[in-house]
């Protein structure tokens, strides 16, 4: 009976879409594209945020999508709808985007034409926490009717964003939500403490420009560099 | 979850390095999970069995440490551990202080494998 020996292999399982996810960063530094990484569940207004977003920021900057959807084209589009450049990126089953897979996508555009690349993630607060997309942000948005408590059930997703945008704030003024925004803001800079929180209504348009302006500064940071 | 595909990779790494090392057969692969992933054992193990069917890690077992989360307090810079279901609740026992940084909890590694 041969002997049972012990290998290390102290090996990172992501590492391989972390080194995609690095070199991505690197060609977006030269080519001047400053990638965001929008993150929420199912139903939370990434899409209506989004054209929002883009219509405060295309006065200085020219924006486009990249839309990730387990398998339809809606959001994309919605978008290009709006006359904004969009790619549909159809997932094929998968529960998320990889740094691989938006690579693809921003092949499919004109990336001398832009100054800022948004992904719409797939709906999930679970899965694309775990992948590096290659984004130089990444966001996430927290819907009021989704509860307060989220940061509780999907810690990893608020631990490692860099903004939280709580969105559809126009329903705090009805007494209907019992929605707490100082107990989440408490809740989330446990998690997080560095973390950038606006509170919007996508809808309204409420909060919107303060975020928008924000992201501005930094795309414009970057951009400059 | 994309438990199939975390567990496409386990297998990819430790088939690599079994053929480096002209391994016969993989007996145990050890992980190192933080405790804030959401990957659940019992379906890495299935669709590993699944997976590694044919392979030099067929009827491998993995073993499943699960790396504890511990936070940094922002205050006095005393680190300690949370339970996930607790962190909201998250008190530094230095100073009482509530600003916390995360220092392990996330690790996905192949740490491992006994090898015959």
């Amino acid at each position: 009976m041969d002997e049972v020996r012990l290998i290390e292999i102290a090996e990172d399982i992501h590492a391989d879409n972390e080194l995609v996810a690095r070199e991505l960063r690197i060609r977006l530094g030269d080519e001047k594209v400053f990638l965001v990484n929008l993150m929420s569940a199912p139903g939370s207004g990434k899409t209506r945020t989004i054209l929002r977003t883009i219509e405060e920021l295309q006065t200085q900057l020219r924006c486009g999508v990249i839309e990730a959807d387990i398998d339809s084209k809606v959001d994309a589009e919605a978008v290009a709808a709006e006359g904004i450049s969009a790619v549909q990126l159809n997932t094929g089953g998968f529960c998320h985007l990889d740094a691989t897979m938006v690579a693809q996508g921003l092949d499919q555009l004109e990336l001398a034409d832009l100054d800022v690349v948004v992904i719409e993630n797939v709906g999930n607060l679970v899965c694309p926490a775990e992948f590096d997309t290659g984004a130089m942000l990444k966001v996430m948005i927290l819907s009021v009717p989704e509860g307060d408590d989220k940061p509780l059930k999907y810690p990893l997703m608020f631990s490692l964003c860099d903004v939280l945008l709580v969105n559809k704030i126009d329903y705090l003024e009805f007494d209907l939500s019992d929605f707490d925004v100082a107990k989440l803001r408490e809740r989330v800079r446990k998690l997080n403490p560095e973390i950038e929180i606006f509170e919007i209504s996508a809808k309204t348009g409420e909060g919107v420009g303060e975020w928008a302006g924000w992201l501005s500064r930094e795309a414009k940071r970057f951009l400059a560099d | 979850m994309h438990e199939l595909q975390v567990t496409k990779r386990i297998l990819d790494i430790a088939l690599e390095h079994a053929k480096e090392q002209g391994v016969h057969q993989i007996a145990v692969i050890h992980l190192r999970i933080g405790a804030l992933s959401d990957l659940e054992d019992e379906w890495l193990q299935r669709y590993f069995t699944y997976l590694s069917r044919g392979t030099l890690a067929d009827e491998a077992r993995l073993a499943i440490e699960r790396v504890p989360i511990v936070v940094r307090c922002s205050g006095c810079a005393e680190s300690f551990e949370v339970e996930k279901s607790a962190l909201d609740e998250a008190v530094c026992p230095g100073c009482g202080g509530s600003r916390c940084e995360l220092v392990s909890g996330r690790e996905y590694v192949v740490a491992n494998m006994e090898v015959v």
